[in-house]
């Protein structure tokens, strides 16, 4: 019975999100479901509010009006102030991995204390388990021998690496990945997709912003095109990148097809 | 050149660099404590307590040195404010430089990239431990340069406190100038001696900004 209803509660759930930057609205009514340990893939082009939407999952953009969950918990509580809300937000993005474009690594730290940081310090794990944990999750992004390196000796598909390793060490219910692949020289791409294939086959719930159309149509169970703050068209990715319903969505990837020729 | 008189003085000269040394290191010290309240205070929610902040380091970058120096040692006996020579130029040192100094700690603090602050609040983290944690660490190693140039003009600038009898290197040279009428010997032996003192502490700098941001020499 409760093993039935977690896989009933959806893991990520957007409810007609709204966001504004001054006048400009950014996200127009944004639904969208992850369900738990799949992958939704966003498409769609720049300025769109892809990054916008992912960053209001964790409440880096504090969202006008609707209704964001994780694991049936609220993230957004505009009835909370203060400290009150800080504490909240703070234990809800432990459960949250973020993956940014430009790594976002901290560079005065080496590979492993990036990694160990926020265990030792939110989870109050001790030195020796952290550095364990570390090493665990270095490994699982191929960077064990990097440990005791300071960042910028790392190329770009490893500081990637490296900063899905520190995102996975907090052990969170859900990646979201903004770009992650976007600042990447392209023979760096495919070591990186890689990892995220190999979280994929572990069954991580992921919701990925993307312009790897390939990728995306690989690995992901659901696919959203947005387009002006609104999800222009939704579908398994086969459907959406091969025969999308929207004339919209046919421009964008034909454009798409055209520059990267 | 009379050498012989250069040697002769070289000492008195040399106890008087100290009196420099010690003042400005002092300056700098406090200053450093100073300059952390200013640039908590501007961060403070109550507006009123800003503005003051911000009025302070306007009114001190706004006003020469010496003037500060007159206006605390020759004003602030009528409103009993009475400091001895040596306390006034470490105390108006010190309030100096730390208005500049928070101008500094404040950009590099800004300097960091949001970025940054955004990965560790992604994790988990609240403002303080991103603060420091992340922020700080970083901002303290780009503080090193600007702040090394602000102690470097304050070295520089203590040559003033000679007006209110501070026996320093500058005082003790313009004394013995008096007594010896050996401007040229003296003035050069007392130039030389800041050389020193302000390379030796551009070499310092530099050692602590270098080892600060090795991380960052590919
Ligand atoms: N902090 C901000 N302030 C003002 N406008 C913003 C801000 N962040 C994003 N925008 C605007 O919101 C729109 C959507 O941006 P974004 O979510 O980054 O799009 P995408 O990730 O799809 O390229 C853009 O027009 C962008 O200029
Ligand atoms: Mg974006």
């Amino acid at each position: 019975m409760s093993t039935e209803q977690q896989t009933a509660t959806p893991m990520v759930e957007v409810r007609n999100v709204h966001k504004r930057f001054g006048n400009l609205e950014v996200l127009k009514g944004i639904n969208l479901t992850v369900d738990r340990g799949k992958i939704i893939s966003i498409i769609g082009p720049s300025g769109s509010g892809k990054s916008t939407l992912l960053r209001s999952v964790n409440n880096l953009e504090v969202i006008d009006d609707g209704v964001i969950l994780l694991d049936g918990v609220q993230v957004n509580r505009p009835d909370m102030k203060g400290m009150a809300f800080e504490r909240h937000i703070n234990h809800i993005r432990q459960n949250m991995g973020m993956v940014f474009q430009h790594f976002n690594l901290f560079p005065h730290m080496s590979t492993i204390d990036n990694v160990t940081l926020a265990p030792r310090k939110l989870k109050g794990m001790d030195k020796k388990a952290a550095r364990e944990l570390g090493m665990e999750q270095l490994e699982r992004v191929g960077l064990a021998e990097k440990a005791d390196v300071f960042p910028n000796w790392l190329s770009g598909g490893q500081k990637q690496r490296v900063a899905i390793a520190r995102a996975l060490a907090m052990k969170p219910k859900v990646m979201l990945f903004d770009e992650a692949t976007s600042a990447l020289d392209p023979e760096l791409v495919e070591e990186v997709n890689q990892v995220m294939r190999s979280l994929a086959d572990e069954h991580m719930t992921m919701l990925i912003v993307t312009h790897e159309m390939s990728f995306a149509r690989d690995v992901s169970d659901w696919a959203l095109f947005m387009d002006g703050g609104v999800v222009v068209e939704e579908s398994a990715p086969d459907k959406l990148f091969s025969n999308p319903d929207q004339e919209r969505t046919r421009n964008f990837l034909q454009k798409h097809l055209e520059n990267n020729k | 050149m009379d050498f012989d008189l250069m040697v002769e003085v070289t000492p008195l000269l040399i106890r008087a660099a100290w009196v420099t040394i010690d003042i400005s290191s002092r300056a700098i010290f406090f200053g450093f404590f100073v300059a952390c309240g200013l640039v908590f205070l501007q961060t403070l929610r109550f507006a009123p307590i800003r503005w003051f902040a911000r009025g302070y380091v306007s009114i001190v970058r706004g006003t020469p040195y010496f003037v500060q120096l007159l206006l605390v040692f020759y004003g602030g006996p009528s409103i009993g404010l009475r400091l001895d020579p040596v306390t006034c130029g470490v105390v108006v040192g010190a309030f100096n430089i730390g208005a500049y100094m928070s101008e500094a700690i404040r950009g590099s603090i800004e300097s960091v990239d949001n970025g940054q602050t955004e990965a560790a609040r992604s994790l988990g983290f609240g403002r303080a431990q991103t603060m420091f944690y992340i922020v700080l660490p970083q901002a303290a190693s780009l503080m090193i340069r600007s702040v090394g140039v602000l102690a470097i003009v304050l070295i520089k600038n203590s040559s003033l406190v000679s007006i209110i009898s501070v026996v320093e290197l500058t005082y003790q040279a313009q004394r013995l100038i008096g007594s010896t009428y050996k401007p040229l010997e003296i003035f050069t032996l007392s130039a030389l001696m800041y050389i020193v003192i302000i390379y030796a502490v551009m070499g310092i700098i530099e050692l602590a900004y270098r080892r600060a941001t090795r991380y960052t020499t590919q």
